[in-house]
């Protein structure tokens, strides 16, 4: 792999202080020609494992969400070894399970005009033009299949009286593709590959693993060949081989502390992926939904979503003085609200996309017009102050319209959700809101293939970097990360796992190994000798500030700069001065979050880098210098029509950065807009 | 508010357990159950104590990883106004100076493995012998190929919401898997795609579920009362049924 920099041109980029230019990427297995031809030809040139051949090969599956666990269940069921990690006490419980509100696809059951080709335009538009054509095209059309094989397996999808299945609209689009199952589409559609899953644990294919977490990538002779773990109940360190290896460990949300994402969610296996060779891309494109329960104070672990929909029929305002922001809401006079959505954007209203209603509510709450409890917070200079952080999303309105029954039917349990965590009755008085993380977009580089740039190493789902572009539409992650898992993993790993019956056994004894399971146990040995001060989650915190504050809903140059000099000061601190409790040898959960924050230390400096060079607005990355007069996101295609995959070269080294032209054959490039 | 908390303190499996007493100081109301014990947990941190071992993750109550007694109850339903999850629970269900006990799921079939940490793998191998559609990824029809009537759809997805956290397990005076069982079984029946193996399903689940250690059901119904997402306490009378169908049909075995 070379690390070739050219410093003229490097000079050029905005940050280039902060990383080195290398040679270009590019994917080279998507086939040539029409772009509906593509996956067909692709399934039919990849080379085939004979299936006597493939129960002598060996696949790791790190993750058991929808990427992982269909992956593991496909291949168990075409009959190669399967060997399939999670860190959960069971595969049922990976985070795919919280995903609310439904998975599209272009079934055209409604007669309303919807195609394969709709779905694909939908997709890289919303995306806002940042994502590698031919593998969304792939994503809609395996869409269709997604759905019969959860029906099949008996996923309870909503039904009309018909007996058929229902459809809703969903995320902007204009036609109904969006299956659902109640507000648990994710929970059915998870239990559904876990059974799955189960089924071919019990047929002796896959071997479960549950309570184990990846800590390093095996990679010998240029090869994936394994995985260390820890056993989280014995604390054993534990080397793992096989002929491929697959991460499908999802998103890394967490770094910024507080988001939507579950408690354990982490980028461990993916950033010890990425210091192995594997090239990290578009780390900063992060997604902030905008109907979250705000925070409640300081001790808060983590925030909940709540359905987009609720802005159909809810108001969005914040009192037009501050001194207002403490008083009971019903209590200020309409003529002192500010329906500020419905004032800046006349047309589309409390209806705006994701990226501005979190913006806009970020901004007023700057103004020191937000609502509900003040929370603590830190100036640039490290002063103290308090600030409320929270909108009112206001029902009277639509009560008075529709009645509270009829309020109720659309949004009872979405209200009973929000009573339930806050102790307020949403009925009688506004519901307050805050933009929180979500998903993220970045992830491990992949091919078409799903293949790293590491040969062996192959990565789904959210924690592959292909689909989404700079922006994730709703119900699209469910599909994603099935039509990952179960359509197209199981058929392009073949392809690789077709020569890998000559490949040279690898074992413990190989230096590889040894080297890898060393640095394991060095590292955590570090941890535990520390025994400073700070507890970690302190330091997580601090961490999660940073980022929410400089690398969160707008970006600047200078807010870039400082968080990286704030991150690199705070992990020097943690190295210093973290206390880890307890042995290794045991159940030690400060030891297991220990690991995991050390690691987001370093991915979130590359997302500040990466956000610090990608001078222009795309998606949900909104860097301030990049607007238009009216303050909506600009691209520059000119400069920036490239996916960044960012290559590790060494702790305290500058990253070099690998430019993926995106080309657009099939689809024309233009603004987004929603006026 | 400030709280006296009575915790199980175990080392492992193979150590003995004992209540502990801590203080909580500057709880409010607004925290939820877990977020106290995060508290707790920073406190004893600091002062170089081992923290309090407790399964947790999506902290939405939907994942079904978090669970513990409560004042004598699985999640501590009896003091939560509605049906919950432990990290649903919100301390504002207390009053200052409450002094509250928490206790793992206390089963046969879940060991402890650390303080309030349990081991269910027990219901994954339930589900393995049998809580499934034999289908293989690529073999199934259009998804409209089978009509299902409305309530039977309804019915299924009642079934199909469980959450596998086990508090019917540990609400239970015979400590029975049954709830649990019964709502994979009834998920499965009320489908058209569940009925080729509906009844070597049953006999292959309670099979398993007996060897597992967990106890027979009598009807007496603390599992639907505390279950954080009201598995219908009827599942458990369709399972009958179908086991007592299951008796006359061969199903090859």
């Amino acid at each position: 792999m070379t690390t070739t920099t050219k410093a003229a041109d490097a000079k050029k980029l905005p940050g280039a202080d902060y990383f080195t230019l290398g040679e270009p990427v590019a994917d080279t297995k998507a086939p040539a020609g029409p772009i509906e031809q593509k996956w067909s030809k692709r399934k039919f040139e990849a080379k085939l494992v004979n299936p006597a051949n493939r129960r002598k090969l060996t696949v790791i599956i790190v993750g058991t969400g929808l990427a992982g666990g269909a992956a593991a269940a496909s291949l168990g069921e075409a009959g190669y070894n399967v060997l399939n990690f999670c860190y959960q006490d069971s595969p049922r419980r990976a985070h795919s399970i919280a995903a609310q509100g439904g998975i599209n696809a272009a079934k055209n059951y409604r007669n309303d005009n919807d195609s394969t080709y709709r779905l694909f335009y939908d997709t890289v538009k919303g995306g806002d033009y940042r994502a590698r054509e031919t593998n969304v095209y792939r994503l809609a059309e395996v869409s269709a299949n997604i759905i019969d094989q959860c029906v099949a397996q008996g996923v309870p999808f909503a039904r009309e009286y018909g007996g058929l299945l229902d459809n809703r609209s969903f995320g902007g689009v204009q036609v109904q593709r969006t299956f659902y199952a109640r507000g648990q589409t994710g929970q059915q559609l998870l239990i559904g590959a876990y059974q799955a899953l189960e089924r071919q644990v019990a047929a002796g294919t896959v071997k479960m693993y549950a309570r184990h977490e990846m800590l390093e990538l095996i990679v010998a002779d240029g090869k994936a060949r394994g995985i260390v773990t820890r056993d989280m109940v014995t604390g054993e360190i534990e080397t793992y081989f096989a002929d491929a290896v697959v991460l499908a460990t999802g998103g890394y949300g967490n770094v910024f502390f507080l988001s939507t994402n579950a408690m354990g969610c982490n980028v461990t296996a993916n950033w010890r992926a990425h210091r192995k060779g594997a090239y990290f891309a578009n780390p900063c494109y992060t997604q902030i939904h905008p109907t979250c329960i705000p925070v409640h104070g300081e001790t808060q672990s983590k925030l909940t979503l709540m359905s987009e929909s609720l802005r159909n029929d809810g108001r969005i305002w914040v009192p037009k003085n501050a001194e207002d922001c403490g008083k009971d809401p019903r209590e200020i006079a309409e003529e002192d609200r500010d329906y500020y959505l419905e004032r800046i954007y006349p047309s589309f209203g409390n209806l705006v996309p994701r990226d501005i209603a979190s913006r806009q509510a970020k901004n007023r709450c700057d103004e020191g017009r937000g609502v509900g409890p003040a929370v603590r917070e830190f100036d640039d200079d490290g002063n103290e102050k308090m600030v409320r952080r929270g909108v009112y999303l206001d029902f009277s309105e639509a009560i008075a319209r529709l009645g509270k029954d009829g309020v109720a039917a659309r949004y009872g349990n979405l209200f009973d959700m929000y009573a339930q965590i806050t102790g307020e009755n949403p009925y009688e008085t506004p519901m307050r809101i805050y933009p929180a993380v979500h998903y993220t977009m970045g992830g491990l580089w992949v091919d078409y293939d799903l293949s790293s740039n590491i040969p062996g190493l192959y990565v789904t789902g959210e924690a592959n970097f292909s689909d989404h572009g700079a922006n994730r539409l709703g119900a699209s992650a469910l599909m994603q990360g099935l039509a990952d898992g179960y359509f197209v993993l199981p058929n392009t790993i073949n392809d690789y796992l077709a020569d890998a019956l000559k490949f040279p056994k690898v074992d413990a004894s190989h230096p590889a190994a040894i080297e890898a399971l060393e640095s394991v146990k060095g590292r955590i040995d570090k941890l535990l000798s520390i025994n400073g001060s700070r507890t970690v989650d302190s330091f997580h915190k601090e961490l999660g500030h940073i980022m929410w504050e400089y690398c969160g809903m707008e970006r600047t140059e200078e807010g870039l700069k400082l968080a990286i000099a704030k991150i690199d000061e705070l992990q020097a601190e943690f190295w210093k001065d973290v206390k880890v409790t307890g042995v290794n040898e045991d159940f030690n959960q400060t030891l297991e979050r220990a690991g995991r924050v050390a690691d987001f230390f370093e991915l979130g400096r590359l997302m500040c880098v990466d956000a610090l060079h990608r001078r222009e607005s795309c998606g949900g990355h909104f860097r301030a210098e990049s607007q238009t007069e009216d303050g909506e996101a600009l691209r520059h295609d000119d400069e920036f029509l490239y996916a960044a995959a960012w290559e590790f070269t060494g702790t305290g080294e500058k990253p070099v950065l690998h430019k993926e032209d995106l080309v657009y054959e099939a689809i024309e490039l233009k603004q987004r807009s929603y006026k | 508010m400030n709280i006296t908390l009575r915790v199980w303190r175990q080392a492992n499996a193979a150590s003995e357990g004992r209540m502990v007493t801590y203080q909580v100081q500057d709880v409010s109301e607004d925290m939820s159950f877990l977020e106290m014990l995060d508290l707790l947990n920073e406190d004893l941190t600091v002062k170089g104590e081992e923290p309090i071992a407790f399964d947790h993750d999506c902290r939405e109550g939907i994942c079904g990883m978090c669970g513990v007694v409560i004042n004598g109850t699985a999640h501590g339903r009896g003091n939560s106004p509605v049906a919950t999850t432990t990290c649903q629970l919100h301390m504002r269900s207390f009053s200052d100076g409450a002094t509250i006990d928490v206790e793992p799921w206390r089963a046969g079939a879940f060991p402890v493995i650390k303080d309030l940490v349990v081991d269910r793998s027990a219901f994954d191998r339930i589900i393995q012998a049998g809580g499934y559609v034999s289908v293989n990824t690529g073999s199934a029809p259009d998804a409209h190929a089978n009509a299902v009537g409305k309530l039977k759809a309804d019915r299924a997805f009642d079934a199909a919401t469980c959450i596998g956290c086990g508090a019917c397990v540990a609400a239970c005076p015979n400590h029975s898997g049954m709830l649990f069982t019964a709502a994979k079984i009834t998920h499965l029946a009320m489908l058209p795609q569940g009925q080729p193996e509906r009844h070597l399903r049953i006999k292959k689940m309670l099979a398993t579920h007996d060897a597992e250690g967990f106890g027979g059901c009598t009807n007496i119904g603390e599992c639907a009362a505390v279950c954080p997402k009201e598995i219908p306490f009827d599942t458990i009378s369709q399972l009958n049924r179908d086991l007592i169908a299951s008796l006359f049909k061969r199903d090859g075995k």
